[in-house]
């Protein structure tokens, strides 16, 4: 027979969303907590991010992957958070039942009060980009590549191309080239890297990899393995350039070409999911429109830092205690935030609540298009400035956040309209 | 090695020619120069099988298409091989096209296919609401289905052996042995196996074995054909497999749900110089979709999951070659096999059988015939999670799970596949060795992250089960594995001066 557990609240994922969900959700007093993970461990991909540069801002010093999931984990264990690994759920429905399977009880299903949704994301391949081509043997995502070398110790390839200039590409250059490999280039289809200004510095110019902006891979040749690659210049409109092909030998491709928020689960419960961002449609608790069934790190929105995905995880916690102990005042009607210009899409996507105690909410959201010295403007429905943020640098490899303050929500207001614009002369 | 019966070529012609001639008191030798069965053009193909209105009645073709037909239902429920009898609709934009499909429908209906029926108007909406709203009419055919051509190959492989068949694997033939004019052996990579009876199958290479024997005759033109497979929340979004109007040497760019629940867009038709040459090119796959999206406007690219080609192996006249060399005595050609040659793959095995009884007569005259008695006509129901699930058969599974807790370790979470399942498919008779191999046995590794999570883990439990190390583990046979070298020894040997 199938086992049953009832519980008041099952977390989903045990990387650093989910880590910091269950913990906080249990320091504001919620005792009967459940922790699934998928994995043979806790702490999600940090396990496999070895280096350094987690934690400056939660933690303000300087932390590795399985360090920073670390402290976590310690915490957990002195917690009452009862733990599952190995454990896949196969599916949530609309009651906040689960089912899941593991080697140890089968099948379980499991009832719960409140549910936080902490999968994580998955990586998009080389079809999310339609590279033609053969199929061979040594094209692999960045993180697959980043788990064989740092997880199961073996290396991928020798001779390396990188298509794409996200952080994990832009780690796995250094990564591979520490390991002794030869990374040939890493290729950017946008005329901006796409990752974080210090891991371009510290990844590929610290080694003299070169980072080839406007360029992408049109072909991919081998019959067994990987032998080489087209690349080719691209136009204003990332179309290749006919006669500017280049051929680069090479054994392995990896590719760093976006993560997709793994949200399976979360569309069979029935839950709507944003087209920009894939994940859920939240307020400003990370509760999605099924009451109860909470979301945060980057199955809601694909953070660059790790810092803000425990920030996230930590606002969901808090929100199931509050949820489970009826203490919410909901407002007359929701105030929506919407992306104006050059904003691609805003976390959280409404408020829903009054909350006295609540100095500020804080907003994250990601530009369109790089800009230099913005100002980030907060209209309300009359077209009103609210507020507005200067930044010298905005670019859509890093994320933007700005705080908007409890005062500053009218009880009658039912939009707010967010715009990047450069500053008047 | 000695063989009655020595088959060339482990695609479905191959192995269907093996399953039926399990039947009788034969050693039969399967050669397969890849690393597992249906590595060629039984591979990548649209896995249609065609109601059978579309060939010339004075073919081949035409007669085994319908013959093969019906026998579907059983061959699937023995082997336990996925298939849908969903019917297929040639889609009709204007009168022009109405004449075709009368055509189509009046030669049909010569060939004895049931139930063809020229559908018109708000019907066919009903029936198939997402197609192109400027569609006309079309031609119904209840009888065409849908199989997963891999697994059906791999299944009758796996039945071959249960029979006594010997699947060679990585076994390419070099050469053909003659004596006067009868064929006395195969000469292998591996060694030369005796046998008085050879039947080429060899699919793309059919000609240049033929060759081997002083057989000219058979001259093969690769014809490729590129697809797009689209992620699983797209199963639905039409009912039957959708044909455009066909050209002279195609059925054209159809689009069709898969038993797996993906829908598949494809193929389109470009003849090619190199047999062995599966790439994908930026204007085919643009072909692929944009004829596509002529029947089905409402698809979207940014679902693809993966994309993939295959080569047919069309002959010079187009039709199917089966029968005795004019040149060797023991060689039986079955080339030329393009579509319908998956759904005609029974009624040639049956086709086969005859001629090689004929053969031996001439080449072995002792050899006494006949039907073995323990022939096991089925495979075992395989265990897969996901149909368990599906039908809501949890406490089965919670019973296996007891039994062996491999079943309880998810490995592919896109498609649901346990450490059980994968360790299963490394045992089936025709043994999955390879990424790969696994894949097409247990769908781990198919779904819409493509192997990224799973993909390790894999390897992990083939090395394991193998008792090989990681870095021999390969994705589809001996020079495509998957890792270089331990993590360090690169460094290491860089230390030392050694070129890396």
């Amino acid at each position: 027979m199938v086992m049953r557990f009832n519980y008041d609240l099952v977390v989903i994922g045990g990387g650093p969303a989910g880590l910091a969900a269950a913990l906080e959700a249990e320091n504001s007093g919620i005792e009967n907590i459940l922790l699934l993970e998928r994995d043979k461990y806790l702490g999600g991909i940090l396990q496999q991010c070895i280096h350094n540069g987690f934690g400056l801002e939660y933690f303000k010093e300087e932390l590795t992957g399985p360090e920073y999931a670390g402290r976590f984990i310690e915490r957990l264990k002195g917690s009452k958070i009862k733990v599952k690994t190995g454990t896949m759920v196969i599916k949530i429905s609309k009651n906040k039942e689960v089912l899941a399977l593991n080697r140890e009880e089968g099948l379980l299903t499991i009832r719960a009060k409140a549910i936080v949704l902490a999968m994580g994301c998955r990586e998009r391949t080389r079809e999310a980009i339609l590279i033609p081509g053969d199929r061979p043997a040594g094209i692999f995502t960045a993180g697959t590549a980043q788990r064989y070398v740092n997880i199961e110790g073996y290396m991928p390839g020798r001779e390396v191309v990188i298509l794409g200039s996200g952080d994990i590409g832009l780690i796995m250059a250094r990564r591979m080239t520490l390991e002794g490999a030869d990374v040939k280039a890493v290729l950017e289809i946008m005329s901006y890297s796409s990752g974080l200004v210090r891991n371009k510095v510290q990844c590929l110019d610290d080694f003299d990899i070169p980072l080839k902006l406007r360029h992408t891979i049109t072909s991919i040749n081998g019959k067994k393995r990987v032998e080489s690659v087209i690349v080719s210049q691209v136009d204003d409109r990332l179309r290749p350039i006919p006669g500017t092909e280049e051929e680069i030998k090479c054994d392995t491709v990896l590719l760093s070409v976006g993560l997709i928020p793994e949200n399976e689960l979360t569309r069979e419960i029935g839950i709507d999911l944003d087209g920009v961002t894939g994940g859920p449609v939240v307020n400003e608790v990370r509760e999605t429109q099924v009451e109860g069934v909470f979301t945060c790190g980057n199955v809601l929105q694909v953070h660059d830092l790790v810092d803000f995905v425990t920030e996230e995880g930590e606002i969901a916690g808090r929100a199931v205690s509050k949820y489970l102990k009826g203490e919410r005042e909901w407002r007359d009607q929701p105030v929506r935030l919407e992306p104006g210009k050059n904003v691609r899409y805003i976390v959280p996507h409404r408020i829903d609540y009054r909350d006295k105690d609540r100095k500020r909410i804080k907003l994250f959201m990601r530009v369109k298009e790089p800009g230099k010295d913005v100002k980030i403007k907060l209209r309300d429905g009359t077209g009103k400035v609210l507020l507005a943020y200067k930044r010298e640098i905005v670019t859509p490899g890093e994320m933007v956040t700005v705080f908007l303050p409890e005062a500053l929500i009218d009880e009658n207001m039912s939009r707010i309209k967010i715009s990047i614009e450069k500053e008047g002369r | 090695m000695k063989a009655d019966i020595v088959i060339i070529g482990g695609g479905v012609t191959g192995s269907a020619i093996a399953r039926e001639l399990a039947r009788y008191n034969l050693d039969i030798v399967l050669l397969e120069k890849e690393d597992d069965v249906a590595m060629g053009t039984s591979k990548a193909n649209s896995g249609i099988i065609h109601a059978g209105y579309n060939a010339d009645a004075r073919t081949l073709k035409g007669k085994l298409n319908v013959k093969a037909n019906p026998m579907f239902d059983k061959l699937a429920a023995d082997l336990k091989v996925p298939f849908k009898r969903i019917g297929s609709l040639v889609i009709g934009f204007n009168e022009k096209d109405l004449q075709v499909l009368k055509r189509e429908k009046e030669n049909g209906e010569r060939l004895g296919v049931r139930g063809l029926e020229i559908i018109q108007g708000e019907r066919l909406f009903v029936i198939e609401p997402n197609l192109n709203p400027e569609a006309k009419y079309a031609l119904y055919a209840p009888t065409a289905g849908i199989i997963s051509t891999y697994e059906f190959t791999i299944a009758l492989a796996d039945n071959a052996v249960i029979n006594g068949v010997k699947v060679l694997l990585e076994t390419e033939v070099v050469d053909l042995v003659t004596e006067g004019s009868k064929v006395t052996g195969v000469k292998t990579n591996r060694g030369e196996i005796k046998t008085q009876v050879v039947i080429n199958a060899a699919g793309l290479y059919s000609d240049k074995i033929a060759a081997m024997s002083g057989d000219d005759s058979i001259n093969i033109r690769p014809r490729k054909g590129e697809y797009h497979l689209l992620d699983k929340n797209w199963g639905n979004f039409v009912n039957h497999v959708l044909f455009p109007i066909p050209s002279k040497v195609s059925k054209g760019i159809l689009v069709t749900p898969t038993t797996h629940g993906n829908l598949l867009l494809g193929p389109n038709s470009h003849d090619v110089d190199e047999r062995d040459d599966p790439a994908t090119t930026a204007s085919g796959l643009d072909e692929v979709y944009s004829g596509a999206r002529k029947l089905v406007p409402g698809l979207s690219r940014s679902d693809v999951i993966t994309s993939f080609s295959g080569l047919r192996a069309a002959a010079e006249d187009e039709d199917f070659i089966i029968g005795p060399s004019n040149r060797v005595r023991g060689l039986i050609h079955v080339a030329g096999i393009q579509s319908p040659g998956l759904t005609s793959a029974p009624a040639i095995a049956e086709m086969v059988v005859e001629l090689v009884k004929e053969t031996l007569g001439e080449v072995a005259p002792g050899k006494e015939i006949h039907l073995k008695e323990d022939f096991q006509e089925t495979l075992p129901t395989p265990v897969i999670f996901n149909e368990e699930y599906e039908t809501g058969n949890l406490d089965g599974w919670q019973k296996l799970v007891k039994e062996n807790p491999d079943y309880g370790e998810m490995i592919c979470r896109c498609e649901r596949v346990t450490k059980g399942e994968i360790i299963r498919a490394i045992h089936r008779p025709v043994p999955a060795r390879s990424l790969d191999a696994i894949k097409r046995r247990t769908r781990a590794g198919a779904g819409r992250c493509q192997g990224g999570f799973c993909g390790p883990r894999v390897v992990e439990i083939l090395s394991k089960v193998l008792g090989i190390s990681p870095l021999e583990v390969t994705k589809k046979g001996a020079g495509s594995e998957i890792l270089k070298a331990c993590s360090k020894e690169l460094i290491r040997r860089a230390g030392d001066g050694d070129e890396i």
